[in-house]
């Protein structure tokens, strides 16, 4: 059939869908503000009471004083009962998720370092050229694996077992699966990479990892889903958080995706490109974002102890999410030798993301509404409110990206890169750091040693990624327009991106140090440094001496 | 909502539907593409040399995709006519790339025939090109003192090579170079989508706009 036809008769056929999807969920009630759903996080009578495990009891008592609000005085105290509950959680899942934090924290020392030393050869060509293993396309495939399965990966499935269990008021099940899977995967992971640096690979990107290694890594994913689904349906609380919806849809949205990315004999020629797309573009799509943005719908009202603003609006970007975000990685290929609808079809969708974001975004503002003073209390949520205003920038600007007339200038340039660095780096890392800040307190029973070394992390990272930003994004935006106009010989597209690939080194230096302090910092948590403060990120002195007790201490 | 297998069964059919649309249909849609009769499968010694562009990651700085002139004058650069899905017939896994640090390749072949050039712009790509910022590739070659029988010496510009000795090319420099030669799509193809005219004329086969072989001296601003 005709393309246009069809692409017609879709559009038409998706809008009756949507039509009668809309009626059937008013007269469900659906679009009925639901404020039970959106308090299920806290605990009776515990909303009104911040929680940052991060912070000592002295800056903690600052950031309460400065979260009351009137009314707040009528507080009880938390129901013991669910307080216990949660503690229980929290202790079922400890030990997975300080497996996946450190193996998430040693690949991004390693993908970083990579990542560094790649930006500079690109303007040293001659540095570091003896061996293979080190010329650039390698040395940049092993940061891209390290940071993207090794950390944001690894870590990702920290957040995730760690929330799970709270969210549902159940212990993990099944945590031995757990570790086998993360075992599996890091043995993958670290194969994947030395095959790279020996020059095994399959060659396309963000599947660089050969097939044969990949299939431990859904092996090892299937391990970590089996017991996930199980305690979901074990669960203790009625109603599931949206986090809950996120991070399991996530789960088996990554899974799937590899495993129909890594078949092996059936992608091949133009085919292959579309699926490599497709791939490339979910990964972020249906893994990290979602992973992250549950993670925020988690840790943000946590911190500051109110309810989300809108349990409907949070309801509507997850499926809007699901339904166009997996649909847009076409949009790599515009004007590539692919058929015209496929592009077509993944540029409307990536406008049409604008719908979630928009969703995100306006929920997170009327949750932060007059309470953004309370990020100079807590160095958490500073990093999950950046990474909630980079997920609204990046995937804004990632629409309009899609769009034909600024896709010929920025694509095949380093604008992408740069944009691909604000979502993977300055919303989903960020994003994580904050998530992992809060976690580790009550993974480790010990407080993070240095709290002045957190914030000092945050400015480093945040300063890093916006030098590296707005300087490459300007760099290439000049590499695409000189690259357009046929009067300039090719070389000029290269020579005027020299000075912002030197300052892409820059920034990225400073996001290698930042990396160094945080992981330096984890270190000295696990190894106990700093002055004993156990017990202290806990709730009330009764639970901090059972477990005292528990662990013999 | 309360229930997970609602949950799971969403999230399965938002992404079997992506999956319909940007794998299914797209395979059933090329899969039926005959290789063109211009273009040759690779021998054994180019796709050793594909082998090796592929593990030194040639393909995060060149695309294999020169664009229609709708999107950029990549045929006057020299580049080529735009690519059909058909001229990646042979390809697997493909190399369209995403990135364009450095220029096209799809029809490196045609514009760049000398192997002398391509031996020692991979030696060290300022040689031939000053400002390249393309790595130099020093571990596909031997610094050797004289000349074994059958050493494929280079010839280098003078200053490059290192002071009383010769730089011999690996057997893998040599299939990589087998390989950059053969990058030729420069025989004509029907339009991209013939279809498209829906059968009222016939579908003329689209000039080639033939990229311009490129002299080994004058390659440094294409290159």
């Amino acid at each position: 059939m005709d393309s246009a036809v069809m692409s017609l008769l879709g559009a038409f056929l998706l809008s009756i869908i949507g039509l009668f999807v809309f009626i059937w969920s008013m007269r469900k009630g659906l679009l009925m503000e639901n404020p039970r759903a959106a308090s299920v996080i806290f605990a009776k009578g515990e909303i009104g009471k911040v929680d940052d495990p991060a912070l000592q009891p002295g800056e903690r008592a600052e950031l309460q004083a400065a979260a009351a609000e009137k009314g707040d005085a009528a507080i009880h105290l938390p129901d013991e009962l669910e307080l216990d509950q949660r503690l229980d959680a929290d202790r079922s899942s400890a030990f997975p998720v300080f497996m996946f934090i450190a193996f998430a924290c040693m690949w991004l020392v390693l993908g970083s370092v990579a990542g560094l030393t790649a930006s500079l050869k690109l303007h040293m060509p001659d540095w570091l050229v003896s061996e293979a293993w080190m010329t650039f396309g390698r040395i940049r495939t092993v940061h891209l694996t390290a940071v993207l399965y090794g950390w944001i990966t690894n870590a990702s499935l920290g957040v995730i077992i760690w929330l799970l269990p709270r969210l549902l008021r159940t212990p993990l099940m099944g945590a031995m699966w757990v570790m086998l899977g993360g075992a599996l995967i890091n043995v993958a992971i670290a194969s994947g990479i030395g095959a790279i640096g020996a020059g095994w690979t399959d060659g396309m990107e963000y599947l660089e990892m050969p097939w044969q290694i990949g299939l431990f890594i859904v092996a090892g994913m299937v391990c970590i889903i089996g017991p996930v689904l199980y305690t979901l349906v074990n669960r203790k609380v009625e109603s599931l958080y949206v986090t809950v919806w996120y991070h399991v849809a996530a789960l088996l949205w990554i899974t799937l995706l590899f495993l129909v990315a890594k078949l092996p004999g059936v992608h091949y020629g133009v085919q292959q490109a579309t699926m490599n797309w497709w791939y490339g573009h979910n990964v972020l799509g249906l893994w990290f974002t979602p992973v992250s943005v549950g993670a925020i719908y988690y840790f943000l009202p946590k911190i500051i102890a109110r309810p989300v603003r809108s349990y409907n609006l949070s309801i509507l970007g997850f499926w809007t999410l699901a339904f166009f975000y997996a649909q847009v990685g076409g949009h790599h290929l515009v004007g590539g030798p692919v058929p015209g609808w496929l592009v077509t079809l993944s540029i409307v969708q990536s406008m049409m993301m604008i719908i979630p974001v928009a969703a995100f975004s306006i929920n997170m503002a009327g949750t932060m509404w007059g309470r953004t003073h309370l990020a100079r209390y807590s160095p958490t949520l500073r990093f999950m409110m950046f990474g909630g205003l980079m997920y609204m920038l990046s995937s804004v600007q990632g629409s309009f990206e899609a769009l034909r007339s600024i896709n010929q200038v920025a694509h095949f340039t380093h604008f992408t890169v740069a944009h691909a660095h604000l979502g993977a780096y300055g919303f989903v890392t960020m994003v994580l750091f904050g998530a992992i800040y809060f976690m580790m307190p009550r993974v480790l029973h010990w407080e993070w040693p240095y709290p002045r070394l957190i914030t000092l992390q945050f400015w480093l990272a945040a300063v890093g990624i916006l030098i590296y930003f707005v300087g490459l994004s300007y760099g290439g935006w000049l590499q695409g327009q000189y690259m357009l106009d046929a009067t300039r010989p090719f070389m000029d597209s290269v020579n005027v991106t020299l000075p912002w690939l030197k300052s892409r080194s820059v920034g990225g230096a400073l996001m290698v140090a930042s990396q160094i302090i945080f992981v330096g910092h984890f270190l000295a948590m696990v190894l106990r440094f700093g002055p004993e403060r156990t017990g202290a990120a806990l709730f009330s002195l009764r639970r901090a001496q059972k477990l005292e007790l528990d662990h013999g201490e | 909502m309360e229930n997970e297998v609602k949950l799971a069964a969403g999230a399965m059919v938002t992404l079997g539907l992506a999956t319909a649309a940007l794998v299914v249909l797209p395979y059933i849609q090329v899969r039926d593409v005959k290789a063109p009769e211009g273009l040759k499968p690779y021998t054994s010694a180019e796709l050793r040399g594909r082998a090796s562009y592929i593990a030194n990651g040639c393909v995060y700085c060149h695309t294999q995709q020169p664009r229609d002139k709708s999107f950029g004058p990549d045929a006057e650069r020299g580049w080529g006519r735009a690519t059909v899905p058909g001229d990646y017939s042979y390809d697997k896994p493909h190399l369209l790339g995403s990135m364009r640090t450095g220029p096209d390749l799809m029809n490196i072949g045609v514009r760049q025939p000398s192997k002398d050039w391509h031996l020692g712009h991979l030696y060290q790509p300022r040689a031939y090109v000053p400002d390249s910022i393309m790595p130099s590739y020093p571990y596909l070659f031997d610094v050797k003192n004289e000349a074994e029988p059958g050493d494929e010496v280079l010839k280098l510009p003078p200053g490059y090579a290192p002071q009383n000795k010769i730089v011999v090319a690996t057997p893998e420099a040599l299939d990589l170079v087998k390989y950059l030669q053969s990058l030729n799509r420069s025989y004509p193809v029907l339009p991209p989508e013939p279809q498209a005219a829906s059968g009222a004329a016939a579908p003329a086969v689209e000039a080639a706009p033939a990229p311009v072989p490129v002299p080994a001296a004058a390659a440094a601003s294409a290159s």
